[in-house]
């Protein structure tokens, strides 16, 4: 996963909206039933889409009239292990600072 | 998932005082990060060196003290590039802030980077022309992480 690749994931994710319709995606849905109750835009819901589509987080689908949504969870999971190494490597670096104070100390 | 934040804790058997020289010193800062720095942290100012950190020996460090708050807060942004990368227009650069909260017996020390949403300039003006919307709230989310 490339660092743009990660940072499309993190910015898709970064917005209440698109957050929402993932989940909504993740459940089955088309387009019709992802903007029900949603109180913005069928426009702006198609823009949120699109951002969902380019971080790769879904894949549009067109079947016969109607776009149909289906979520990608391996990004997801890519991003999450990205992020579990990053923060392993913060918890080896506090351990020594841990380490360092408590042995100054005595 | 927490979106574009890490949040690390720990707790250390000792006062802040002593917590914040061994994280504002930059001799001490280097002894357990494994970096060896030109300089001290001086704030708006830029502290370069080069890690000791085993298997990644010799990789320059660079780093820009935002805040030096005794025996509080230290903040500073880095860049995300890796080995042999040059810092350019385009450089990501992530903000790492560590808190020290007194406790009872100790101090609890709390690490959190951020900016991992950041596109670089070039990219991001074209990726998120149509976003202007969800874009302003992710900005938003950031100067929040960033400012608490």
């Amino acid at each position: 996963m490339s660092k743009l690749d990660r940072a499309l994931v993190f910015a898709a994710l970064g917005d209440p909206v698109r957050l929402e319709l993932l989940a909504r995606i993740s459940d089955g849905g088309s387009i019709t039933k992802l903007t029900a109750d949603l109180p913005i835009t069928r426009q702006a819901v198609t823009r949120h889409l699109r951002i969902l589509e380019r971080a790769e987080l879904i894949v549009s689908q067109r079947n016969g009239r109607e776009m149909r949504f289906v979520a990608r969870p391996a990004r997801l999971i890519e991003a999450k292990g990205w992020l579990d190494d990053v923060a392993q490597q913060w918890d080896g670096t506090l351990g020594r600072l841990k380490l360092l104070v408590e042995r100054k100390k005595t | 998932m927490e979106n574009d934040r890490i949040t690390r804790q720990i707790q250390i058997d000792a006062d802040p005082q002593h917590v914040w020289d061994a994280l504002s010193d930059s001799e001490q800062f280097g002894q357990w990060f494994r970096v060896k720095l030109d300089g001290p942290f001086v704030v708006g100012e830029t502290t370069t060196g080069k890690m000791t950190y085993p298997g990644h020996e010799g990789v320059p460090w660079t780093s820009i003290t935002q805040v030096m708050e005794p025996p509080k807060r230290f903040i500073f942004r880095w860049p995300d590039i890796k080995q042999g990368e040059d810092i350019g227009p385009n450089t990501i650069w992530m903000t790492v802030v560590f808190t020290l909260q007194p406790q009872e017996g100790g101090t609890l020390v709390t690490v959190t980077e951020t900016g991992f949403a950041a596109l670089p300039k070039e990219q991001g003006a074209s990726l998120l022309r149509d976003n202007t919307e969800g874009w302003e709230i992710q900005t938003a989310n950031l100067k929040t992480h960033v400012e608490t």
